[in-house]
């Protein structure tokens, strides 16, 4: 730690460097941010850019960044505040770490925050006549401004860019396609896009050339809501964003609260989690292996895996009494302990699953159909799985060892004997099977829960005391935790507000599909219109969860 | 099922009444029993999943709950060759527009289930500013399933009460006419 500051201090000496936290916090002005930023990336090696986080203080606006160094885990964080908060600039550092183009986008369209130089200056998630930017304190929330429009949206052919020109902001136009690209509309509305996501696909004959994101279709306004509610009540929006990994990102937001409050879990509660998220992830994965073969045309495959989806649900509705949403995980530990045969219906489900795994592989897995649309298709390399942020079984699949039960244990996983799965082809097979192993490991660690459960005996501890009113002291605080698509990320920032109801003044969910839909584009270029769709279902995003 | 045991019976006496009251000779009758009881059970469904329902909606299409048994299991990807949207999840203000527009692609009759607690009224999502707070502010809505999500039993109450429902109105010279009556989204609820 010592020694990462004083590297820190070494190369970029007009720095300030605050240490109180978990992670070293940078705070840097916006007219050396750039210059700090290339610092930061190549002499310091901070590779990867894991959160973008907008923050308006109410008298300042500014962004925090969450950088990490893959080779060592080491994790730092970054202030930089605008000057002016009316119109708010900052410099742009999507030309460093590639995923902060969609990240920026994102906070442009929440704060208005303009990134100078940006190649692409639009808004993300809200239709483009849109007036203001909600997550604003200052938004003003009159219905009669922003009514339902049912007039159909304009496609958005031009775009924008701000560059600095003899020490002003100015706006230059472009376009995101030219005159005489041949452009096709995918979405938003088709089961084979996962939800409801749209492309736009500028097409050479057959072959790909570009494709743009158009996304918000399923945009709720989430992180929104959550600063109108209490700390308990905006666990429940957690399992409605990525609805596969309800479990993990539940458990996230109440580690990252457990955290600002410094409670003990019970060993029993945060075993019962970690095996619930782990029937979490065998869930999503045969959800996903249902869906990346239904698009590909081979309905049975779909069928095998949702029966076998069935055996987890019932372990959902007996425990937390439903098969979808289950708000099971509370602050402290779980809302009630588990149902008797709980253990029995585990252990009968891991056996089912790993005896029916053959039948997959060999229903899918060496079909030649199968094999000659996924092998060599749709690769991404190492490099760019880092330079875009891509986590989980996509990124695993390139070669990163970017498991976050491995790089930085949370709950119990550093008590669990597993394996971190990677392949190093990168291209849509390697994915899939990176999650049909994946699935090998999860049942090897409930078996190894089921263990240690059983030696607790059939009922003990399962929530900590807990403060009936939870307040958090001023501070921000981030959890990551690895959700069946990648690595999810929570802030929350408080400003230690001492009303009984406290409220969040800012909670930002960092999810992974949000970064997975930034590889589309690069891993669809130069291949065939039909592989668009077997090359998303490969890298297996949820919608709800980009858009939140 | 039994009548019996359904809940809301009321609508569809009200729909009864006045079937019987409208005064219908027996052929047209008959034919209209034969035409409903043919379409009530092979109701295609458009495929309108934005968020969590859909999945349960996959699960219902699936192995263990079978949509076949119902003649449902036809899932359409394109509005003009469905008969009733089951519309699971959120509607954004960003969808509002494509939802209408897809409604207004089907063929008549056409129907409507609005699935889960967000298509009903908003649900989680009600105070949101870009959540449409039910989907009858857009397009009229015959059947409401409460539930986040709701479960695929549910689900299935939800298609046996528009079959119930398909059961009893006039096809000649009703339903198959109904695009003549115009539907205007501010004020006016589901029919």
């Amino acid at each position: 730690m010592a020694d990462l500051q004083e590297q820190i201090s070494k190369a970029c000496p007009d720095v300030q460097i605050d240490n109180s936290g978990q992670w070293p916090l940078l705070t840097v002005a916006n007219a050396t941010w750039h210059e700090t930023a290339t610092k930061l990336k190549e002499q310091l090696n901070f590779d990867q850019l894991m959160a973008l986080v907008g923050v308006d203080w109410g008298d300042a606006i500014g962004v925090i960044y969450y950088f990490t160094n893959t080779q060592t885990g080491d994790i730092i964080h970054v202030k930089v505040v605008a000057d002016d908060r009316d119109k708010p600039y900052i410099h742009t550092v999507s030309d460093l770490w590639a995923v902060a183009n969609y990240q920026e986008r994102e906070a442009y369209d929440f704060y208005g925050i303009i990134f100078v130089n940006h190649p692409d200056m639009r808004r993300f998630f809200l239709r483009n006549d849109w007036v203001g930017h909600p997550l604003r304190k200052d938004y003003d929330a009159n219905p009669e401004l922003n009514p339902i429009r049912l007039d159909d949206e304009t496609n958005e052919d031009y775009t924008c860019r701000y560059v600095e020109k003899d020490g002003k902001v100015v706006k230059i136009d472009g376009k995101v396609f030219e005159d005489d690209e041949y452009v096709i509309n995918v979405g938003p509305q088709h089961p084979s896009t996962h939800g409801v996501m749209r492309y736009r696909v500028s097409l050479d004959g057959e072959i790909v050339k570009k494709v743009d994101v158009v996304s918000g279709y399923i945009h709720r306004g989430i992180e929104k809501l959550c600063e109108s509610l209490t700390y308990p009540q905006t666990l429940l929006y957690t399992e409605r964003m990525d609805y596969m990994a309800a479990h993990i990102n539940r458990h996230c937001l109440c580690l990252c609260i457990e955290k600002a409050l410094g409670i003990e879990v019970p060993h029993r509660a945060e075993l019962i989690r970690l095996m619930m998220d782990e029937l979490m992830r065998l869930s999503s994965h045969l959800l996903s292996y249902g869906c990346l073969t239904m698009d590909q045309g081979a309905t049975t495959a779909f069928f095998y895996g949702f029966r076998d989806r069935e055996l987890i649900y019932d372990i959902f509705d007996r425990t937390c009494g439903a098969r979808m949403s289950m708000s099971y995980s509370t602050i402290g530990g779980v809302v009630a302990d588990v149902h008797p045969d709980f253990i029995t219906d585990v252990r009968h489900a891991c056996d089912v699953i790993e005896k029916n795994m053959k039948e997959y592989h060999q229903l899918f897995t060496g079909n030649v159909i199968a094999r000659n649309r996924m092998i060599g298709v749709g690769l991404l390399s190492k490099e760019d799985a880092i330079n875009y942020a891509i986590t989980g079984p996509s990124g695993r699949a390139s070669g990163c060892h970017c498991d976050v039960r491995k790089t930085h244990p949370y709950s119990l996983y550093d008590e669990f004997d597993f394996e971190e799965v990677t392949r190093t082809e990168g291209d849509s097979m390697a994915r899939y099977m990176v999650r049909m192993d994946e699935m090998v490991q999860s049942i090897k660690i409930l078996r190894q829960a089921c263990d240690k459960l059983e030696q607790e005996g059939a009922q003990g501890e399962y929530i900590a005391k807990v403060p009936k009113m939870i307040k958090l002291p001023a501070g921000h605080w981030y959890q990551q935790v690895e959700a069946s698509r990648g690595a999810f990320g929570v802030y929350i920032e408080s400003d230690g507000d001492s009303k009984p109801f406290q409220k969040p003044m800012r909670m930002h969910f960092q999810s992974p599909c949000f970064n997975l839909i930034g590889v589309v584009d690069l891993t669809c270029r130069d291949n065939m219109i039909a592989d668009l769709i077997t090359i998303t279902a490969s890298i297996d995003f949820v919608i709800p969860d980009i858009d939140r | 099922m039994k009548h019996e045991d359904f809940k809301d019976n009321g609508y569809i006496e009200d729909l009864v009444a006045q079937l019987n009251g409208s005064g219908v000779n027996v052929v047209v009758g008959k034919a209209d029993q034969l035409m409903n009881w043919s379409r009530s059970n092979s109701l295609w469904p458009f495929c309108f999943g934005t968020s969590c329902c859909a999945i349960e909606f996959m699960c219902l299409g699936a192995a263990r709950y079978d949509m076949a048994r119902f003649g449902a299991e036809v899932a359409r990807n394109s509005p003009r060759q469905a008969d009733y949207i089951m519309c699971q999840g959120t509607i954004t203000y960003r969808m509002a527009p494509v939802l209408k527009r897809l409604y207004e692609q089907m063929a008549e009759p056409k129907y409507v289930i609005a699935c889960g607690a967000c298509t009903v009224s908003g649900g989680p999502f009600k105070n949101s500013y870009c959540v449409v707070k039910g989907i009858d502010e857009i397009i009229p809505v015959d059947v409401y399933l409460p539930g986040c999500p709701p479960r695929p039993e549910a689900m299935f109450y939800a298609l046996m009460q528009l079959q119930r429902k398909i059961k009893v109105t006039k096809f000649f010279g009703g339903a198959n006419r109904k695009e003549k009556l115009t539907y205007s989204p501010q004020g006016a609820k589901a029919e």
